[in-house]
Order: structure tokens, then C-alpha cells, then sequence
């Protein structure tokens, strides 16, 4: 008598889909996956030990290269750390500028994270529509602060530059340009029957699952949980601008994206309006010294980054390097979601859902 | 036997095998260059511009690229398999010429059960694709292989059905015999179902987005070729693109007239009326794998049993209906 037997596939870390060097081991019944084993590691660069031996200023691009679709807002939660620590005080024009940079990002961050999930359902075409805004945006951030992917924006104590003449009204033009495209989006892919087909109720989270796991983000979102760090705990001038954060309930891969494509279309917004209230004034806080070395103590700060809740929790001990620095990853946390949403999806579906799940495994790692 | 083996009689076959793999090669040569070009208007680029006019050149320093790179057998590949699979789905696809009615008079062999064979010669390409899967040693080809076997399967059922209705009108199975029933009126249009029905399931046949689930690089790396390289590499990608220009030609022959141009225009045109309407339906073929994603496996058998078999059935029946009541009515419409 012959049996069936289950069988083990190892996906990644050269796996064409596998959104970086994400490893698994699938255990396959036909196409029906059973379990799920996750296996991270491959992008380790030991950041939070390579640190220790950089002054506070130096640490500022290493971040860039955490996160690197989102490298503005890592710019941003780290200094926002130091100056928590060293009681610095920024004026009101970075934090402008600094909450311009971060939605900018956000967006192109959200539309390669929609762009993927379209090449994961093999709809090729759909690259090409999320590129080309992308390129604009690009153009706009190399206008703001001379890079297009790692911005090493934020300073402490502000930002690197002020915003150049004209550039405000390319951003609002752009933003016009964008809500647009965002209506285009939704109509040609993200509502389209054959993408809902594929994604509409495969990898389902439940609010129980992404509240132990730590998720954070879209993904907690999707699940029903209405916590965004912007509203929750307000940092720079978020609490001044109105904007809406988007929940949704059914948890699935099709929420988690379509609430990227709503976040788009509120960070348009939340630029617009920061474009509005920007106030005159400094750029950079006066008197940060060059070799800052803060009092001994620890600080943690978190933002919203497009994956979720980025932590950074910075130790000082009086010298100009730090004692420890730790990052609290929302993309680690969304991806060990992983084991809990994986077994039974399909071989296909699997390929979706952790598309969905948007990780950068800059960030995974570190 | 009685076989006469003088230089005459093996001339005329010989020089038609010659032809048919001219003909694909040449047409191979353009469907890639064209699909490249299809995709880059789709996805606002150019495609290929620096090899020849528009890049039409591209396509030789490929072929040339393919030819010098190392032929990788796997290690736990079944080697004789493994070196045999790339004929078995090329030469199929090939072989489906032979009954294909280029113009007036002008076929290899106008056998009477013509339409049998071509519905039955090109899907043994499954197996070639099965045991390119199954022998290369890797999951995912396997996998692959798997699927391939699963979709063809399901998808020769509702493309036989689909032309069944023909079969009626025309009261035939020769191909020629096809085309000669369509002199006033074209297929398509009292078979606008079976039409749908033979071009939907004849996507699904040779593997194209939205069903191109046997190799979907997404999920799958490459599906079942994703071990071979090189030669071996291209012979699979020359018998995909020559199946769906064979589907399509068909489909001309079946449903678009054939030869015959349009109200009966240029009738000297023959062959190249054939060939227009077989690109037209490529052409749809190359939009839709570049604008649609590609559909899961269940769903996959799902449009096949659930939506396309019914269709089919019913427009059997309601065309065997119209025969059975207005038989000698129709037959004086078709001429």
C-alpha cells in the first residue's frame, strides 16, 4: 500500500516572492500548507551592537538603512529619542518639516508594499502604476534633502535643510496629482474582482492573534484595533493636523491592503494641511553640540512608521556613545504573525498574505 | 507492406516538415518580440530599441545567448527524462500544423477526422510538462507539474465541447471541410459561446496568465522548467509560444473563416488573411496576460467545471436544437 506523504518546501531566502531573505519551511498537503516555520536572520548586520561605537550624530544615516523603503521615519523616531534624552527643544518649523518628510515616505513606502502585493497575485502591469508616482515622490525627496532612498533627514535638534523655494507648491501639485492616482488604483486593481477573488478572506488575523503577537500598523488595523501612534500618543505637531486613521475588521490580506491604499490618501492630507500651518522661523536647534553627550538616563520614543509601531530605547551613561541602543521592530512583530495566519493558506495564498504583511527585513534583522 | 520509399513520394512530406518548423521558428522569432512590445505599451516603456530597427533583432542575440550557455543537468534529476521533456512539449504543439488549412486546397493531410486530431495531438504536451516536472528533482517543479496536469485536464473537456457546435453546422470534421461551410457566414457568430468557450480554455491549454499557474513565478520560482537552462530552456518557451499560435490559428480556422477574407474580399489573400485573424487573437491573448493576475489553483478548476463545462453543454444543445428543426433552412443561410 503506498501513503501520501506531507511534504517539506523551503521558500527563500532566494525565493522570487519572498520579500527579501525571508526563509521558511512549508509543510505542504498538496497545495495546502500545514505548517509554517519561519526562519530570519539572513540580513543581520548587528546594528543595535555596531552603535555602541558611534557618537549620537554618527547613528543618524546608520538608521537609514534600517528600514530602507521608510528611512525618513527612522531618521525621525531615533532623534526624537536622543532629544527626549539630551532635553532638546525643536523648532516648530522642523517639526514641520520633519512630519512633511515622514508622510512623503509613507507614501512611497505604502505603494512599493502595494506594488509587491500586486506582483505576488501576478498581476505584472501593476509595478509599473505604482512606479511611476513613485518617481515623482522620489524626485521631491531629492529636491527636500539631496537623497532619494536613504534621506538621513533629521538631525538632532531639527532637520538638515529647509525646504527649497518652490518646492511647496510641487509637493501640493503632486498631492492633487495623487489623489487621482489613488482613485485609479482602487478602481483598476485593488477593487477589481480577480484581486478581491485572490485576496478577500486568506490569511485572516484575528484582533485576539495581532494584539499577542504585538502587531502594529495596517496589520493590527485590519484586525480592528484603532491604535495608531500618530493618535495615540501624539509626537511632533500631529496632534494639530486633522486626518482620519482608516480601521477595518476582517483582517485579511485584501484589508490590510486596502487600508495602505486609504493611509495614502490621509498622508496626502496630513501634507497638504502641515503645507498650510508651516510657521517662519529655525531649522535646527541652537547650541547642539557637535560630540552630544547626554546626561545619563534612558529615553524611549515611537512613531508610526508605515509598518507599525517603531520603537527606539536609547541608554545613556554621560559619554558621547551610547550604552545600548534597542529597536523595537514593527516588521519583525507583523511577520511572526506569520506562524499563526500560515497554515491554511494555499501555496499561492501564502505568497499574498506575506506580501501583505509588508515586511522589510532591513528592519527584521537590523 | 507496400510502402513506396523512392525520392518523389518523401519529398513532398519532407518538404512540409521543413516548412512547419520554418514557419514556428519564424513566428516564435515574432510572437516573443511582439509580447515584449505588447507588454511595454501596457506598462508605458519601450521594450527592447538598441538591437535593429525597434529591437526587432533582439530576439537573435537571445537565441544566440541561450545557445552558449552551460546546460546544467540537476544532480537528482532523472537524466534520460529530464534530456526527453523538452521534446515532448515541442513537438506536439508542432505537430498540430499538420491539419491546419492555410488556403484554398493548400493543407499537409486534409484527414477526415481532422478536428479529433488537433483536439487531441497538442494536449500531449501535459505529459512532456508532467515529466519535466516530476523528473528534475525539485519540489517546486514537481509541484508544477502537478498543477499543469490537474488544469489541462480540466480545460480539454469545455474546449472539446466548444467545438462541437461546428462540428454540427459544418456537418464535418475536416478542417478544409470547415472552412468550405463557412463561406457566407462566419462561426462566431451563431457560436459566439463556443467561441468564447474554445478561446477562454485555450489560454488555460498553453499555460497564459491568468492560468499560468504551472510555472507562476510567484509562488512556484519558474513552475515545472525551473531546473532546465539554455537549449533545453528555449525549447520549452518555443512550444509554449507555438501552442498558442496553433490555439489561435485554429481558432481562426474554426470560428473566424479561415482563409477567406472578410465578405469575401481579396480571396487571393488567403494565407494572409489566416494569419491577420490569428495574430488579432494573440494580440487579445498578450493584453490580457499583461493586465489581469493570475487565479488560484481552485479557482482555476472552479471556472473550469462550474462555468465553462455548462456553457459549453448548453450551446451544444441549443445548437444540435436548431440543426434538428431548421437543418434544411440553415444549410441554405451557409450556402
Amino acid at each position: 500500500m503506498e501513503e501520501t506523504k506531507e511534504l517539506t518546501i523551503n521558500m527563500g531566502p532566494q525565493h522570487p516572492s519572498m520579500h527579501g531573505v525571508f526563509r521558511v519551511e512549508v509543510v505542504v498537503d498538496g497545495e495546502l500548507i500545514t505548517e509554517v516555520h519561519p526562519s530570519i536572520g539572513y540580513l543581520h548586520r548587528s546594528f543595535e551592537k555596531m552603535v555602541e561605537a558611534r557618537t549620537y550624530a554618527q547613528i543618524v544615516p546608520i538608521t537609514d538603512r534600517l528600514d530602507y523603503v521608510g528611512s525618513a521615519l527612522n531618521n525621525v523616531g531615533y532623534c526624537l529619542a536622543v532629544e527626549k534624552l539630551a532635553g532638546i527643544e525643536v523648532p516648530e518649523r522642523a517639526q514641520y518639516l520633519r512630519v512633511i518628510a515622514a508622510e512623503l515616505n509613507r507614501i512611497s513606502s505604502h505603494l512599493i508594499a502595494l506594488m509587491a502585493s500586486g506582483l505576488d497575485a501576478g498581476a505584472l502591469t501593476i509595478l509599473f502604476l505604482h512606479l511611476q508616482p513613485r518617481e515623482k515622490l522620489l524626485d521631491i525627496m531629492e529636491k527636500l534633502c539631496g537623497a532619494r532612498l536613504t534621506y538621513n533627514y533629521a538631525r538632532i535638534g531639527g532637520v538638515s535643510g529647509d525646504i527649497p523655494p518652490g518646492l511647496a507648491d510641487d509637493i501640493n501639485a503632486f498631492a492633487d496629482d495623487f489623489l487621482k492616482t489613488v482613485e485609479k488604483l482602487k478602481r483598476f486593481f485593488f477593487g477589481s474582482r480577480m484581486f478581491r477573488q485572490r485576496a478577500e478572506g486568506i490569511g485572516v488575523l484575528s484582533r485576539e492573534d495581532a494584539l499577542s503577537y504585538g502587531a502594529s500598523g495596517s496589520t493590527l488595523r485590519a484586525s480592528g484595533v484603532n491604535f495608531d501612534v500618530r493618535k495615540a500618543q501624539p509626537y511632533l505637531v500631529y496632534d494639530r493636523i486633522e486626518f482620519e486613521v482608516p480601521v477595518g475588521s476582517a483582517g485579511d490580506s485584501y484589508e490590510r491592503a486596502l487600508l495602505r491604499v486609504e493611509e495614502m490618501r490621509q498622508s496626502v492630507f496630513i501634507i497638504k494641511r502641515a503645507l498650510e500651518q508651516i510657521p517662519e522661523g529655525r531649522v535646527i536647534a541652537e547650541g547642539v553640540p557637535r560630540l552630544l553627550a547626554p546626561p545619563p538616563g534612558e529615553a524611549y520614543a515611537r512613531i508610526e512608521s508605515p509598518r507599525g509601531e517603531l520603537g527606539f530605547f536609547v541608554v545613556s551613561d554621560g559619554t558621547p556613545y551610547p550604552y545600548r541602543l534597542k529597536v523595537r521592530s514593527p516588521a519583525f512583530s507583523n511577520l511572526s504573525t506569520i506562524e499563526a495566519i500560515g497554515p491554511g493558506c494555499m501555496i499561492a495564498d501564502f505568497v499574498i498574505t506575506v506580501g501583505s504583511l509588508d515586511p522589510v527585513f532591513g528592519e527584521v534583522d537590523r | 507492406m507496400n510502402v513506396d520509399f523512392t525520392a518523389g513520394s518523401l519529398l513532398v512530406p519532407a518538404a512540409w516538415g521543413l516548412g512547419f518548423v520554418l514557419f514556428s521558428a519564424l513566428n516564435v522569432m515574432f510572437l516573443v518580440w511582439m509580447e515584449r512590445k505588447v507588454s511595454a505599451d501596457i506598462q508605458s516603456r519601450w521594450g527592447p530599441m538598441v538591437r535593429g530597427y525597434h529591437g526587432s533583432m533582439q530576439l537573435l542575440a537571445d537565441m544566440v545567448k541561450l545557445l552558449i550557455k552551460e546546460d546544467i543537468l540537476p544532480a537528482a534529476a532523472d537524466k534520460k527524462m529530464f534530456a526527453l521533456a523538452p521534446f515532448l512539449v515541442f513537438i506536439p504543439a508542432l505537430l498540430a500544423l499538420l491539419v491546419l488549412p492555410i488556403g484554398p486546397g493548400l493543407i499537409a493531410r486534409d484527414m477526415g477526422v481532422g478536428l479529433v486530431y488537433y483536439l487531441a495531438v497538442p494536449s500531449l504536451a501535459s505529459i512532456g510538462i508532467f515529466v519535466a516536472g516530476w523528473s528534475s528533482g525539485n519540489k517546486y517543479s514537481t509541484l508544477g507539474g502537478m498543477r499543469s496536469a490537474a488544469q489541462l485536464i480540466s480545460y480539454e473537456i469545455p474546449r472539446s465541447l466548444s467545438v462541437l457546435g461546428v462540428v454540427m453546422l459544418a456537418g464535418t470534421l475536416s478542417m478544409m471541410g470547415i472552412v468550405n461551410a463557412q463561406k457566407s457566414l462566419w462561426f462566431i457568430i451563431p457560436q459566439i459561446l463556443g467561441f468564447l468557450v474554445y478561446y477562454i480554455a485555450s489560454i488555460a491549454e498553453v499555460g497564459r496568465t491568468p492560468f499560468d499557474l504551472p510555472e507562476g513565478e510567484s509562488e512556484l520560482v519558474n513552475g515545472y522548467f525551473t531546473e532546465y537552462s539554455g537549449m533545453r530552456f528555449s525549447f520549452f518557451m518555443m512550444g509554449e509560444y507555438v501552442a498558442l499560435l496553433v490555439a489561435c490559428l485554429m481558432g481562426a480556422v474554426l470560428f473566424l473563416g479561415g482563409w477567406r477574407g472578410p465578405f469575401g474580399l481579396l480571396p487571393q489573400l488567403g494565407p494572409v488573411w489566416l494569419l491577420l485573424k490569428a495574430y488579432a487573437l494573440v494580440y487579445v491573448a498578450m493584453v490580457v496576460r499583461w493586465t489581469l493576475p493570475r487565479y488560484r489553483i481552485d479557482q482555476l478548476l472552479e471556472i473550469s467545471w462550474k462555468v465553462l463545462l455548462p456553457i459549453s453543454l448548453i450551446n451544444v444543445a441549443l445548437t444540435a436544437a436548431i440543426v434538428f428543426v431548421g437543418g434544411e433552412w440553415l444549410r441554405g443561410l451557409l450556402g
